[in-house]
């Protein structure tokens, strides 16, 4: 038999909502026109990384990667690559900055700044079949803490590996587990928050649909470290595929006896099931996502108690979040001076970071703590398209703030990012460029929240409801300059005043756009323009009639008959019926179209 | 599909209790279960799970009100949800949003007359290579402008 070639396409959400599935069958179909079923096979897997360019597909063992293959090139790709032996350069991956074709998968510059320790296995794996991810070194991290260690040193382990958090508080993970360690109870529970609920952010539905096992044993060793034999995972309704990967891997491992009862024979007990979240951004929080587990609203608790001593129905419980849980595997097979020889000196290891907005490769890296944003933006990621000009990066989603090209050689860690006002979340990270309004980010933040507020405590209720009316003034150009200190003046009652972490934080993307970019809020309050043209109230699109060749284009395009104009007389905006969507400047042929 | 119509039939809502209700912290996933069968929760639905569970239908209706992914009203046969993520807003998805509301005649979060469209902003779907993208059921359109709109509604 000759070589055995496996195709791994990509089957996350990304490249799934590429067609992906299709592009599945249709390769089979073609391997099996080539009579090659028995030497290639075809495996889908958890995400690479690369959402810009999918679907991604790479044939191992040599790695060969090609990215945004179409269906339709499914037959060609077998045949130049599998029947001729060649490259199918027509799909070689093609990196941005110098237009090379690259040909292997860790050769390309998204890929060689990262160090993988929670995505190790996403495009790796076949997720939902367990005896990959045992053939990849699953489970013996389990077998390892059951067979050969007592619960107070796996707590000894994860605490002097310098695990912190991961899902934005970066509360050291070791402490949490030796509180409920040490908390009294016959019944403990370990929870896991995949409720994944920051907009931009995807990485923990990544890591369980392309690696749900790697949490499935973490959570049993976590079990086995504070004494408890039940856990839940809290899952976005909104994820199906992680869901369905997230099942599959807790049905196996029972199956295969490393879940249940007596695991591997050690007479420990711990058995998993999925709590689904119902879309609520609060439930985040950690009390609030405990109420929500026993099927109340998801309303914060008062802290203390903390969970670690009364969490879900009111036993010890530590909660932890995907990407938290999906280090730990690492930390116990390879030690954990391993992993804090990584990272900076109170952050160690790495952070996955989801990646959008305006910047050539959305997607989804883990970069060791330290790496600067302008290496993850500018050498990772490709920079920004089109040319246009970097202007801020969000971090820490609705609860973060913006980071400026004055910090862009920062060096990432949880302390730096707070010490230059954001934070690092939960690793949602969206690039934007001069065409996006920070008062109009403000505002989409704060818009967010007032959505998401539980409502239960009046200071976040009403506080947030104020700043957005504030907000939305001064975008609709109605703003005064006092209302900046208004602005500040509940942003500190909402810091001090506020329940939980969804109220205290509310505030500082408004501190934040408001500390870097105060030009653009007088902007919008003494001049009434916006400066990015985005405020509708505030921005004109007018037709330069020097420019204009009356093609008649950007009438037709017009969705309100706004435009008028007969053949070669220049084209009119009434500014009476505009609607501001600015489909007429993107349908000119000629940029006579500007916004004023 | 014809208007709001009352339920009468609870066999449903009798036979998902009977199998959740021993489970600790029952009544989201007794809702979900509801919700997948019915489309949606509205009142007299509120009030027979409340009454097969033995509790208040305030504490019903207190979690039904508090989780978005729940609805007490009927939508159209086609769910047209336009990703509100910040990958997406700052790639101007609003700007989507605002023309389908212009081309279906309806307020944002409303359903057309003929309950064959509704129309939702959503936070993040997750595929923010996509963005700006909207979903319509099952199908995904990724990479969108307003002017794609007039289009993509007529295949419906």
């Amino acid at each position: 038999m000759a070589n055995v070639h496996e195709i791994r396409v990509c089957g996350g959400t990304g490249c799934h909502n590429n067609k992906s599935a299709d592009l599945i069958k249709a390769l089979k179909k073609a391997i099996k026109a080539a009579d090659l079923g028995e030497t290639v096979k075809v495996v889908e897997t958890g995400c690479f990384g690369l959402c810009e360019k999918g679907p991604i597909v790479m044939v191992c063992p040599e790695e060969t990667f090609y990215s945004q293959v179409a269906v339709e090139d499914a037959e060609e790709l077998i045949n130049t690559h599998f029947v001729k032996g060649e490259f199918f350069t027509k799909r070689l991956y093609k990196t941005i900055k110098d237009d090379i074709k690259r040909k292997a998968f860790s050769d390309t510059e998204f890929y060689k700044k990262q160090y993988r320790i929670a995505l190790k296995n996403g495009g790796a794996i076949d997720p939902e079949d367990i005896d990959e991810y045992l053939a990849v070194g699953g489970y013996t991290a389990l077998e390892k803490v059951l067979k050969e260690m007592q619960p107070a040193d796996v707590v000894d382990v994860v605490t002097k590996s310098g695990l912190r958090g991961r899902g934005g508080g970066g509360f050291s993970t070791g402490q949490k587990w030796k509180f409920a360690m040490l908390a009294q109870g016959d019944k403990k529970y370990v929870a896991c928050n995949a409720d994944e609920g920051d907009p931009g952010a995807f990485m923990d539905r990544s890591i369980l649909e392309g690696d749900p096992h790697s949490v499935v044993e973490a959570m049993a060793i976590a079990a086995y470290a504070i004494g408890a034999d039940e856990g839940y995972v809290y899952v976005r309704a909104e994820y199906p595929t992680a869901v369905k990967h997230l099942q599959k891997a807790i049905d196996d491992a029972k199956e295969y006896g490393l879940l249940g009862d007596d695991i591997l024979g050690t007479g420990f007990n711990f058995t998993l099931s999925i709590r689904l979240g119902a879309g609520a951004f609060v439930c985040g929080e950690e009390t609030a996502l405990l109420n929500s587990i026993e099927g109340l609203r998801g309303e914060p608790r008062p802290r203390p108690p903390y969970p670690a001593n009364k969490g879900v129905f009111g036993c010890p419980t530590i909660l932890n979040n995907v990407e938290t849980y999906a280090n730990i595997t690492t930390i116990i097979n390879d030690g954990w001076e391993k992993f804090a020889e990584l990272g900076t000196e109170k952050s160690k290891g790495t952070k996955v970071f989801a990646i959008g907005g305006k910047i050539n490769n959305t997607g989804l890296l883990e970069i060791s703590m330290g790496t600067t944003l302008r290496e993850i933006i500018f050498d990772i990621c490709g920079g920004i398209p089109n040319g246009r000009k970097f202007k801020a990066a969000q971090t820490g989603g609705p609860s973060g703030g913006c980071i400026t090209e004055k910090n862009l050689d920062v060096p990432i860690d949880y302390d730096n990012l707070i010490a230059i006002g954001s934070m690092m979340g939960s690793g949602g990270l969206i690039v934007m460029d001069e065409d996006n309004c920070m008062v109009d980010v403000a505002r989409f933040f704060m818009d967010f929240i007032v959505d998401e507020s539980c409502g239960k405590c009046p200071t976040c209720r009403i506080g947030t409801k104020r700043m957005l009316e504030i907000l939305e003034k001064i975008c609709d150009g109605k703003g005064e300059l006092a209302d900046i200190d208004r602005l500040q003046d509940i942003a500190q009652t909402l810091a001090n005043g506020a329940l939980c972490a969804l109220g205290q934080s509310a505030s500082n993307p408004v501190l934040s756009t408001l500390a870097n970019f105060k030009d653009e809020y007088l902007a919008h309050i003494v001049d009434k323009k916006c400066p990015a043209g985005v405020c509708k109230n505030l921005t004109d699109f007018v037709i330069d009639a020097d420019k204009c060749k009356a093609c008649g284009k950007c009438k037709k395009a017009c969705p309100v008959e706004a435009i008028s104009g007969e053949a070669k007389v220049a084209h009119v905006i009434d500014q009476e019926k505009c609607i501001k969507c600015g489909t007429c400047m993107s349908n000119c042929p000629f940029d006579a179209i500007t916004k004023k | 599909m014809s208007k709001q119509d009352t339920i009468t039939n609870f066999d449903a809502v009798k036979e998902i209790v009977a199998t959740y209700r021993d489970m600790p912290g029952c009544l989201m996933t007794i809702l979900q279960k509801t919700q997948d069968e019915y489309g949606y929760l509205p009142f007299e639905i509120q009030d027979a799970i409340a009454e097969e569970l033995g509790i208040p239908t305030s504490e019903v209706y207190g979690v039904a009100t508090f989780y978005s992914q729940f609805s007490l009203v009927k939508k159209g046969d086609y769910l047209i949800s336009v990703c509100l993520g910040t990958a997406c807003y700052v790639k101007n998805s609003q700007l989507i949003l605002d023309r389908l509301a212009l081309e279906l005649g309806i307020e944002i979060g409303a359903t057309t007359e003929d309950y064959k469209f509704t129309l939702e902003p959503t936070r993040c779907l997750g595929c923010c290579g996509l963005a700006p993208v909207m979903t319509i059921n099952d199908d995904v359109y990724g990479g969108i402008v307003p002017n794609d709109i007039p289009d993509i509604l007529a295949k419906y």
